[in-house]
């Protein structure tokens, strides 16, 4: 991993360059604006320095069109910035449609990762290049943040809710992998580390691990230890909505609304059930907070996404 | 308003007035400068104390300090050498609950994790909260009001008083707090739950407890000092004191009150919510309770970025004052100075987000913030090129006063523009929580509101105390410390760019980070340097105010008012209650003899010299 002297993190993933492009148009115009600026501040020094106590300065009055001159110009270039900055910003919430779907789970002082795949893995996340990868966050505890530097990408785990990020890879090699958000005492040793593989290699390193099984048939068995297949099944007099093909699609509450099944409305649904009722059934469902933890949450979410009409 | 139409029209006679009431509880506003002066002065030495150690760590983390550390000899072969190893043996044989305080924060003088985070804690909330508001606010604020609007006091003398004492309760109860078991509060000045919220993330108790009630309390002192200003300002002016003829400084601080008045409130009620979930088991901020831990986020940032810019307005304004007396000129532009004063404060209400891009927030929401963030740069590019076209074609005098004017308007020229890169969101999701945050931070905290209060003090030196301010030492203080800031903050900007996080006890754990030892290390040394310099200007104020030279009334040959006072002033300010005919910065004015025109001169301009009065 050691490059010598390095003024940036490499530059790893399709969205760092762009990244990087802006930068160096910020350095450029901020490199102008300060050599201008210091240059006049030197200048004025010298030339106008006090020579004697009688000198008589030139009176020069506020000039209407300086004052214009000098806030349209900044103005403006902050626009090019802002239009920019604002399209790149987008970009990076906007994951292609055929990302994988990995789910991290942060908790004091450790990252959890799980593949699609079902491996896991501890502080370390192993890729393929070349492939946009979306990551689905949770944190057991405090407020963490995933940081990958040669990414470009950062992104808070929030308790109580699902953040996610993407990125593709572009250059295989190993990478560090960070907790950017301060978490407490050790939050200096949460850190990990990105393989990036050749997809070749990361079918050898998927089929080579310990023979894992995928996430949604873990979480398959977690449904059942818990029994919600008890009133989730897929009849008509079940006692609970069926959960077959309802992930991305609206559904009816009682009070009227319509919501959207999404990581977060499953996670509402389990933890805190009566938060939103689905039209047409009754409150029973009991809560499970305190008997399922945010990785659990995640394989139950996976399973239920899997769920789709034949 | 009784009170105030009282102070307003009765020259104030207090000749004998005892001990107590003359320094301790007095209500006369120039007194209760002073205090606050001290008060920020002494708590200076203490925040700055916290990052020497900090700094240490970074260049040379986990090695014992010097002075207090263990010794090689001891570390290798366990023999004591020293006093220090003896001491740290005898320390080491006890069982832990009894040892020293030193000893549970430092053991063998390395610092622990734990002591590490309460010193960013500490040292950022002591610098923003007990260094730059009393100094800037409290004592400038207390100072200039009344002396440069030409009144005789504060509107409400006993509740300036009472500012002040409610500020020390705050003090006191924030040094208390390290000393409680447990430790400090840790959880850096933004507090972010539910690392703060709950006592077992973090294993502080009392220490995060205290330091909520220190800001409640801190933030009452506020309060009942903007209450007064801004009665101050707005009813108490001299005759012909027209708000167009406020000297820069002035507006800034009414600005500056004005934003206090409505952001405090926010973060008071945080705390209190934030107490709340600590002690009594409440969940605003707790998720598995149903609250929310952004909620905190948002109320601190909404009140966190006018905080930002109460710690700089009035420098902004201070430095308008100095570049335009010392550059012997009108200053350039006085209305778009305080239309971009009033514009800065405006949007600063709507930017908060832009601490916030990565939490996971909408980027339709983020844009907003966005945009709002980058069109705050233009009025401080306005600011910016109005001080140089003050000093274009000046008669420019480099006093010490101007010399940290002129540090001031180049610092921030740097940390502005480095906001503009975290203003652009997809470069902040890369630098944000890195060291490039702690370079802008200082660029404009230090560079810009700490070089101000070096140009405040030294300015208004000879009117507070009647005495010059030793100008030689001072200009070695301010070369110095302008040498040793930058070689302080600016390789923070590499650093940062390079993926050095911010509130990490140790770099070197991390491969990557492996390369920059020599430059935190140089970092280091130059903080240290810093740091003593401070010491210089610690030592020459309070030398000259002892045994500098005696001031005359007018030194600088200033034009507003508070030069027309006795030096120092006396209580009441002013034999008589001035009449204002002019703008404050009337310098070379023309159909004028001599090169100042004070504003409460009755003498008549040729032209309009200013072309705006
Ligand atoms: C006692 C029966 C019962 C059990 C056990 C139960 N649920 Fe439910 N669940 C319901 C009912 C009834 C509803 C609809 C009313 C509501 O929204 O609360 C529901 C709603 C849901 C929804 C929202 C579906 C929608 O279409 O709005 C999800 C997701 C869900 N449950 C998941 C689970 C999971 C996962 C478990 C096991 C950990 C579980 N449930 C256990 C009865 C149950
Ligand atoms: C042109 C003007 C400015 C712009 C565009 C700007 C922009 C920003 C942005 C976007 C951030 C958040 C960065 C992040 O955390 O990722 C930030 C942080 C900060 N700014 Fe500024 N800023 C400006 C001026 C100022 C001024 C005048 C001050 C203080 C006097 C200031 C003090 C701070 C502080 C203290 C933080 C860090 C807060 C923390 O996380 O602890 N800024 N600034
Ligand atoms: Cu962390
Ligand atoms: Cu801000």
């Amino acid at each position: 991993m050691n490059k010598g002297f390095q003024l940036f993190p490499e530059q790893a993933s399709t969205l760092a360059a762009q990244v990087d492009y802006l930068y160096f148009f910020l350095i450029a115009v901020s490199l102008f604006f300060s050599v201008l600026i210091f240059f006049l501040i030197y200048v004025f020094a010298v030339r106008y320095r006090r020579k004697s106590e009688q000198e008589v300065p030139e009176q020069i009055p506020g000039l209407l069109k300086l004052e214009i001159l000098w806030s349209v110009i900044p103005f403006l270039l902050c626009m090019v910035v802002f239009v920019w900055g604002a399209t790149l910003y987008f970009d990076t919430y906007s994951p292609p449609k055929d990302a994988l779907e990995y789910y991290v789970v942060g908790k004091q002082w450790m990252w959890h990762i799980q593949h699609p795949t079902g491996q896991r893995e501890i502080n370390e996340l192993h890729v393929p290049t070349g492939q946009p990868i979306k990551l689905t966050m949770a944190t057991e505890d405090v407020i963490h943040s995933f940081y990958i530097p040669a990414f470009r990408v950062k992104r808070d785990v929030v308790p109580g809710r699902y953040t996610s990020m993407w990125f593709e890879a572009t250059k295989p090699g190993e990478y560090h992998l960070f907790c950017a958000e301060y978490c407490g005492t050790k939050h200096s040793q949460m850190r990990g580390r990105v393989v990036v593989m050749e997809p070749a290699d990361y079918q050898n390193w998927l089929s080579g691990g310990v023979a894992n099984e995928p996430l949604e048939v873990i979480g398959e068995k977690k449904f059942r230890q818990l029994a919600c297949h008890t009133c989730h099944v897929d009849k008509p007099d079940a006692r609970g909505p069926s959960l077959v093909g309802v992930f991305g699609e609206p559904v009816r509450l009682q009070n009227g609304q319509t919501v959207t099944v999404d990581e977060t409305y499953i996670r509402e649904s389990i933890l805190n059930p009566n938060a939103k009722i689905a039209a047409g059934y009754r409150p029973v469902m009991p809560t499970f907070k305190g008997q399922i933890d945010e990785v659990g949450l995640l394989q139950i979410t996976a399973y239920i996404k899997s769920l789709t009409k034949e | 308003m009784s009170e105030a139409a009282a102070v307003k029209d009765t020259p104030i006679e207090h000749a004998h007035q005892g001990f107590l009431k003359t320094y301790i509880f007095s209500t006369d506003h120039k007194m209760i400068a002073k205090q606050f002066l001290l008060l920020g002065l002494v708590m200076l030495m203490l925040g700055g104390g916290l990052v020497m150690l900090l700094r240490w760590q970074l260049a040379y983390p986990d090695k014992p300090l010097p002075l207090i550390g263990i010794s090689e000899t001891y570390m290798e072969t366990g023999e004591t050498e020293t006093a220090m190893d003896r001491y740290w043996d005898e320390q080491f044989s006890k069982p832990e609950k009894e040892q020293s305080w030193i000893a549970t924060r430092m053991p063998a003088g390395v610092i622990s994790p734990n002591f590490y985070n309460t010193l960013f804690t500490m040292h950022a909330t002591i610098m923003i909260f007990f260094v730059v508001m009393p100094i800037l606010v409290g004592c400038f604020g207390n100072f200039l009001i009344p002396l440069m609007i030409g009144t005789r006091d504060m509107a409400f003398p006993v509740l300036n008083m009472l500012s002040f004492w409610v500020a020390v309760v705050s003090g006191v109860i924030i040094l208390i707090g390290f000393f409680v078991p447990g430790g400090h509060a840790a959880t850096g000045w933004t507090a972010y739950p539910p690392l703060s919220a709950d006592p077992t993330w973090t294993g502080v108790d009392w220490g995060q407890n205290l330091w909520c009630f220190s800001l409640i309390f801190l933030g009452i002192s506020s309060m009942m000092g903007s209450i007064n200003y801004i009665t101050t300002i707005i009813n108490m002016r001299a005759p012909g004191m027209t708000f167009m003829r406020l000297p820069l400084t002035i507006w800034s601080l009414f600005i500056v009150a004005i934003l206090l008045l409505l952001a405090l409130p926010v973060l008071t009620s945080a705390l209190a919510m934030l107490l709340f979930d600590r002690m009594a088991g409440t969940s605003f901020f707790n998720a598995s309770g149903g609250g929310d831990p952004l909620l905190w986020q948002h109320l601190f940032w909404f009140f966190g970025h006018p905080e930002v810019y109460v710690l700089i307005l009035p420098a902004m304004g201070i430095g308008s004052e100095i570049l335009s007396v010392f550059s012997r000129k009108p200053i350039f532009g006085y209305h778009a100075m305080v239309y971009a004063m009033v514009s800065i404060a405006g949007l600063g209400w709507i930017v908060w987000g832009h601490h916030m891009f990565q939490s996971g927030m909408n980027p339709a929401l983020g844009t907003t913030f966005m945009i709002s963030t980058m069109v705050i740069a233009v009025p401080s590019a306005i600011k910016t090129f109005n001080w140089l076209g003050t000093l274009w074609g000046g008669n420019i005098q480099f006093t010490v006063p101007m010399l940290n004017a002129l540090a001031f308007v180049s610092m921030f020229v740097i940390g502005g523009l480095s906001g503009i890169y975290m203003a652009s969101t997809p470069v902040d999701i890369f630098i944000h929580d890195t060291y490039y945050i702690v370079a802008h931070i200082h660029y404009v905290v230090f560079g810009g509101s700490l070089f101000g209060i070096f140009a405040a003090i030294t300015f208004w030196f000879p009117k507070m105390f009647g005495r010059m301010l030793g100008s030689k030492l001072g200009k070695i203080h301010f070369w110095i410390t302008f040498a040793a800031f930058n070689c302080t903050f600016f390789p923070m900007h590499i650093l940062g760019v390079g993926g050095h996080m911010r509130r990490i006890a140790n770099p070197l754990q991390y491969e990557f980070l492996q390369q920059f030892e020599g430059l935190n290390i140089f970092i280091t040394m130059s903080a240290f340097t810093l740091g003593m310099a401070q010491l210089i200007f610690i030592f020459n104020v309070f030398y000259s105010m002892f045994k500098g030279k005696k001031a005359e009334d007018n030194p600088w040959k200033a034009n507003t008012v508070e030069w027309t006072a006795a030096t120092p002033p006396p209580h009441g300010n002013f034999a008589e209650i001035p009449t204002i005919y002019h703008g404050p910065y009337e310098y070379n004015a023309p159909g004028i003899d001599e090169d100042y025109l004070p504003q409460t001169s009755q003498a008549t301009i040729a032209t309009d010299g200013n072309g705006k009065q």
